[in-house]
């Protein structure tokens, strides 16, 4: 903004208030975060002792040592790392295919289809019939459960839908000019200019099926196909759970292993953050503009 | 939403639309209906069968007789349902904590907007944009684990300095009385952040001839703010509000679900929570397939209803 006129002394002093208010709420956000990984890389008698901390005095790789030497955690970042890529694989496809096919408005039955959409964004069936319907489906204890049902966001596909509605028409003129059918005009013309919102939504359905536990707490029973998330649950309720199922030779770590999961739960997708944020900001930028 | 834009796909062979046989515009458009065909099979499947199969709160559904052998028994479920004193605590329950995120969790990133619109030091700007985004990639269980390492009276950061400052802990994992302030709390440093990146790119199509021309007309520093920067995001609002008494009902379960325990049930109690343990491991499909039907039936009439204000007050609506 160009505009200046921070001349009344009220402004001023709110200008003072704002820069630290907002620098507290930064803090909020992001301390937890040092104290986490500071204290997974401590000793239990440090944690013990001190409350918090961001540099810590001790060092140790107990809690590390720990979750990489037990099959259950390994496990389940395996299973967590595999719902992510494929599930946000199968997501793309279905959301950049089907939200094309909708921005084309000369489809027949075009309306019926957004309608089809929309109304799932206002009404569902509810978690009862959704879990009835991946029992009939034989999917439950399988990881597909933990992908299918979640597959889509009606939301995100309007987005999706809107941003194809705005590339140039001419673009895809000339390449049915030259010879293109609709399937090439998607796969050369549309899907190259659309990076922005497939890296936007790569984000949002990675981040999605990473973190999301509610899925696994519902069709997942065999705790060999437990993600990570529904471990680190396990692991912050019930206190003194054991998890060497299989001998291990480093003992058991108490808080330093809470600490240490929060951080292996979180640092995948902190990884993917800023690879795909500066296409994700524009991305967002497009999608919501036109809502 | 969709606007009807006639769209001369075929520009080869340029067709009135009006000649062209059903059958032909389906043929022209094949390779359309072959992109379109995966999305639809997973709306139909994953979206419309289980609203089918929400019909069993009419019916008293057993496991082994299947969806269709099982009885038809009209509206007992929702009687029995009405009757029972459980029912009002719950949504006594959900009401005050939806009524809770519409006013404290719903502004908070309005707020956060106009503060970071008001920073001309773009650096500083964006650094704090950046922070304050990184929370909603976190988990609920990421969310809930750093609120049983910082909040536990057992050497929990925020209570050891509480405890420092006034002598006492409070134990805000387990009793009643503070289980609504937490949860609002974790909601706000969860996604307050994030939505504030909607509202940034609604303001940023605010000319600043706009912010010249008010202060050319006298308006101080916080008139500006409520003539010129909060009308320039009204529509965005509108439709967000909207989208959100759609989901008034839905407190997120993965949240509550995690910072319920048997010391705070009496207020934690939601209709999904509810739903989940009466359902799933009750299994009693039947009950709480209608309880899950009375809290989609609201959120539908919340969002019709809201959206027909709107419309009356001339605001865009998204659909």
């Amino acid at each position: 903004m160009v505009v200046k006129s921070h001349n009344t002394p009220l402004g001023r002093v709110f200008d003072v208030f704002n820069y630290i208010i907002l620098a507290i709420i930064a803090l909020a956000m992001i301390v937890p975060f040092f104290y986490v990984i500071a204290g997974s890389f401590s000793t239990e008698s440090e944690l013990a002792r001190r409350a918090f901390f961001i540099i810590p005095e001790t060092f140790s790789l107990n809690a590390y040592k720990y979750i990489f030497s037990t099959p259950t955690f390994i496990r389940g970042i395996g299973v967590s790392v595999f719902v992510t890529i494929a599930g946000t694989l199968i997501s793309l496809s279905l959301t950049l295919t089907m939200g094309y096919a909708l921005s084309k408005s000369r489809l027949i039955g075009h309306k019926w289809y957004i309608y089809i959409v929309i109304f799932t964004i206002i009404f569902q069936g509810g978690m009862i019939p959704t879990y009835l319907l991946i029992r009939d489906l034989g999917l439950l204890n399988s990881l597909w459960a933990l992908i299918l049902p979640i597959a889509m966001n009606p939301m995100w596909l309007i987005i999706v839908i809107s941003f194809f509605r705005n590339i140039p028409k001419e673009l895809e003129e000339s390449a049915r000019i030259d010879g293109c059918t609709d399937l090439g005009v998607f796969w050369k013309i549309a899907l190259p200019l659309s990076k922005p919102i497939i890296a936007t939504f790569a984000l949002f359905y990675a981040v999605q099926y990473w973190g999301d536990y509610f899925n696994a707490l519902l069709y997942i029973s065999d705790n060999s196909k437990y993600p990570v998330m529904l471990l680190l649950q396990n692991i912050m309720t019930m206190a003194d759970t054991q998890f060497g199922e299989v001998d291990t030779l480093v003992e058991q770590p108490d808080e330093s292993l809470k600490l240490a999961v929060i951080v292996v739960a979180t640092v995948p997708i902190m990884l993917v953050y800023p690879f795909l944020q500066k296409h994700f900001a524009k991305g967002m930028m497009l999608g919501s503009v036109k809502g | 939403m969709p606007k009807v834009d006639v769209d001369h796909s075929t520009s080869i062979e340029p067709i009135s639309v009006r000649k062209v046989s059903k059958w032909k515009m389906l043929k022209r458009d094949k390779w359309l209906f072959l992109l379109l065909l995966p999305g639809l099979i997973w709306f139909l499947v994953f979206k419309y069968v289980p609203m089918w199969g929400a019909l069993i709160a009419f019916k008293d559904y057993s496991p082994y007789l299947g969806f269709w052998a099982s009885d038809w028994v009209g509206f007992t479920h929702f009687e029995r349902l009405f009757q029972n004193p459980d029912f009002y605590r719950i949504l006594k329950n959900t009401l005050i904590l939806a009524f809770y995120e519409t006013i404290f969790v719903f502004p908070a990133p309005i707020i956060l907007a106009l503060m970071l619109n008001e920073i001309r030091f773009t650096k500083y700007k964006r650094i704090i944009q950046t922070v304050i985004y990184i929370p909603n990639f976190m988990s609920w269980v990421i969310v809930a684990s750093l609120s049983y390492v910082f909040l536990t009276t057992s050497g929990g950061a925020v209570n050891v300095i509480i405890e420092s400052l006034t002598g006492q802990t409070f134990n805000f994992l387990s009793s009643p009385e503070w289980f609504r302030s937490m949860i609002i709390g974790q909601q706000i440093w969860k996604d307050a952040g994030f939505g504030t990146i909607i509202f940034l790119a609604a303001l940023s199509g605010v000319s600043s001839e706009q912010y010249e021309a008010a202060i050319v007309d006298g308006a101080g520093r916080f008139r500006r703010m409520w003539h010129v920067t909060l009308p320039a995001i009204r529509n965005v609002i509108v439709i967000l509000l909207i989208l959100r008494m759609g989901n008034f009902l839905d407190q997120g379960f993965q949240q509550i679900y995690l910072m319920t325990n048997s010391l705070n049930r009496s207020v934690a109690d939601v209709f999904d929570v509810y739903i989940y343990f009466s359902g799933i491991t009750q299994g009693a499909f039947s009950h709480s397939t209608a309880v899950g039907l009375f809290k989609g039936v609201v959120g539908i009439i919340l969002i019709l209803s809201t959206r027909y204000i709107a419309k009356r007050l001339n605001q865009e609506t998204l659909f």
